[in-house]
């Protein structure tokens, strides 16, 4: 299992109030994605567990992409990856930020 | 003196040396290679069907029997090369010249046989264009079809598996050509006559019905949530914007993702009756939960699918039947119709290039094209107007002009990444390579991106008919390729001048939620709930049966 970490400054701190989040599943081909609000101010930190080696750069140009993309200020997200392609990667961190900002 | 009849002496005795073997005109199965032998020569165009659906595949293992000292050389002509009898008669020596359509299981198979030689390829064809050339300088001196029942004068009754049958049959008999059929069986009163039997000469009656191979069922149960999250974008981007409600859809699960969500994320936008109500399509599964929930109108079909039948022969409102009460198939119409008669069509591919050019060919496989490309092309011969062929003319315009046409929607839908992680997005397209390779005169591009008008991935809509370079062009492309190497090849400020025009649309732009792209908006999760839908009309083939 490889281990990948991120840090982010976001253009701002997530909205809403939930503290967590728990979006896809590990299956093959498929990821789970925990979002937790417990980072200050617009800090953001993704950590990648992955079977799959060789993809670092496409792991980093996904994240970075979401990153700029949503607002993911404030929020710790730890992804448990099944060799998920990265447009579902990226797909289930959409939708991860999605639940944590809604009510 | 000249002399008009050399065609029909040698029609006559090739007729006279098949009679030895047939009662009237009914053959015993194993005298079929003996009939061969003897109706057909050696150098013989032969149209052996052999479509992407059935299978005179009894035909082809006659064919395939044959003793190459006597056939030799022959030239096949049929739109699709389907059965491993196909790929035998070129091993074997019986046939060097091909000209098709379609290959689907054989693409590799193809490939092999171009490397050593046993292939001499003509070209490939689409359907329509094939079947033209049937009445040019392709016209068969035999053909060899399939039918479910003949009577002893030979008319033939197809039910929904029409299919090719009345083109090839028309070019060959009416040009003193020999018409072969293999028919499931022999009986007083046909349901119908789909063929005349003057346009039939012998009848193999085999214990084995035909092959059919059950293309166009994709099972809901493998559709994913980025294929949903594009459907979604396509719908509300594409379907609303234009107001597109006659089209044809491809047979990918991409498009099943579509029909599956009719009923449920397209009819919450109210559009039902304003979008997707007349279809040139095969008889998809799929479509099933948006016909009973009242959102088609009618269907004309190219072919049939496997477990259809009584569901179709069940909603003559909806599709085209006959007398008898079953469906009736027709290629050549059908494509006809999406040809000329179609505001979009939308389908998939495996390559697109930096300019929109799409090919299904990949390094080793030769999968031909089927009839994509007749509706994958704007007609330059339509002449009637629609609004969704309107709004598409004006937003190709550079100016306006008072003689300006209109344009067929002409969509690509696809994942960035195909299997294996293999990029669907290309700066090359391997159908170069492979012409270079086999020394073809054309490379086969299944659409060229000139008539491209939308390519839709998970990640955005780019709309082609807005860019007025080619610049514009290949970022717009990048701009929705993902995380290949072409879409992080992209230039992010151009893109987001692109997005700001509207010629990029993302989900978050066409207000669609990430959350929303959920299986559980799909109006059918399984084979089962299309036979439920179906009111247990639908009969699935036992290979979908995972229950």
């Amino acid at each position: 299992m490889l281990t990948l970490k991120f840090a982010y400054t976001a253009k701002r701190r997530a909205a809403g109030t939930k503290a967590e989040a728990l979006i896809g599943v590990v299956a093959s081909g498929n990821l789970e994605v925990l979002l937790e609000r417990m980072l200050p101010g617009a800090s953001c930190e993704v950590e990648i567990a992955t079977p799959v080696k060789g993809f670092d750069a496409t792991w980093k140009a996904v994240v970075d992409e979401f990153v700029e993309r949503s607002a993911p200020g404030g929020l710790r997200i730890s992804i448990n990856d099944g060799g998920a392609r990265p447009d579902t990667v990226f797909l289930r961190l959409m939708q991860g930020c999605a639940t944590m900002e809604s009510e | 003196m000249a002399d008009w009849q050399t065609e029909r002496r040698t029609r006559q005795e090739r007729m006279k040396a098949g009679s030895v073997f047939a009662q009237g005109k009914i053959v015993a199965e194993k005298d079929a290679t003996a009939l061969l032998e003897a109706v057909i020569r050696a150098g013989d165009r032969v149209c052996l069907e052999g479509d992407n659906q059935k299978q005179a595949d009894f035909l082809a293992a006659s064919l395939a029997n044959a003793n190459p000292q006597i056939l030799h050389d022959l030239h096949i002509v049929q739109s699709g090369i389907v059965l491993p009898e196909h790929i035998d008669l070129f091993e074997k020596g019986i046939a060097r010249k091909l000209d098709f359509s379609y290959s689907g299981p054989q693409g590799a198979a193809i490939s092999r046989a171009l490397d050593s030689g046993k292939i001499e390829l003509g070209a490939i064809h689409t359907y329509v264009e094939l079947f033209g050339r049937y009445f040019m300088d392709l016209t068969p001196h035999v053909a060899l079809t399939v039918a479910r029942s003949a009577d002893r004068e030979g008319n033939l009754y197809m039910g929904p598996n029409t299919e090719d049958s009345p083109v090839v049959i028309e070019a060959t008999a009416y040009k003193n050509g020999i018409v072969v059929a293999q028919v499931n069986e022999i009986v007083d009163k046909l349901p119908r006559v789909d063929i005349p039997g003057d346009q039939v000469d012998f009848v193999v009656l085999t214990k084995k019905p035909f092959f059919v191979e059950p293309l166009f069922t994709r099972d809901p149960a493998l559709i994913t949530e980025i294929q949903i999250l594009a459907a979604m974008m396509a719908i509300k981007g594409i379907y609303a914007e234009y107001g597109v409600k006659l089209l044809n859809h491809g047979i990918g699960y991409n498009t099943a993702a579509i029909e599956l969500l009719l009923p449920t994320f397209a009819e919450k936008l109210g559009l039902k009756g304003k979008i997707a109500s007349h279809w040139a399509l095969n008889p998809h599964p799929t479509l099933i939960p948006a016909i009973e929930s009242g959102w088609v109108k009618q269907i004309h079909s190219f072919g049939s699918e496997v477990g259809m039948d009584n569901y179709m022969a069940a909603r003559p409102d909806i599709y085209f039947t006959g007398r008898d009460g079953s469906m009736s198939s027709n290629r050549m119409y059908c494509q006809i119709a999406g040809l000329y008669a179609t505001d979009m069509f939308i389908g998939s591919t495996l390559q697109i290039d930096l300019q929109g050019n799409s090919s299904t060919v990949t390094a080793g496989r030769i999968a031909g094209f089927g009839g994509a490309p007749n509706m994958g092309s704007d007609a330059h011969g339509r002449r009637h107007p629609s609004q969704p062929w309107l709004k598409a003319g004006r937003e190709a315009a550079e100016t306006f002009s008072p003689l300006s046409r209109g344009r067929k929607l002409v969509v690509q839908l696809v994942e960035s990444f195909s299997e294996k992680m293999t990029p669907v997005f290309v700066e090359k397209l391997d159908s170069i390579a492979l012409a270079e390779k086999y020394k073809l005169d054309l490379a086969p591009v299944m659409i060229y991106g000139d008539d491209v008008t939308h390519i839709v991935s998970e990640e955005g809509i780019a709309n082609l008919l807005l860019c007025r370079t080619p610049g514009e062009r290949e970022q717009a492309i990048r701009g929705i390729a993902g995380f290949t190497d072409v879409g992080r090849g992209r230039d992010r400020k151009m893109v987001e001048q692109l997005r700001e025009r509207k010629i990029i649309r993302r989900p978050e732009d066409l207000g669609i939620n990430p959350l929303d792209a959920d299986r559980k908006m799909l109006a059918a999760q399984s084979i089962k709930d299309l036979m439920q839908w179906s009111g247990n009309l639908y009969n699935p083939p036992s290979k979908f049966r995972n229950w």
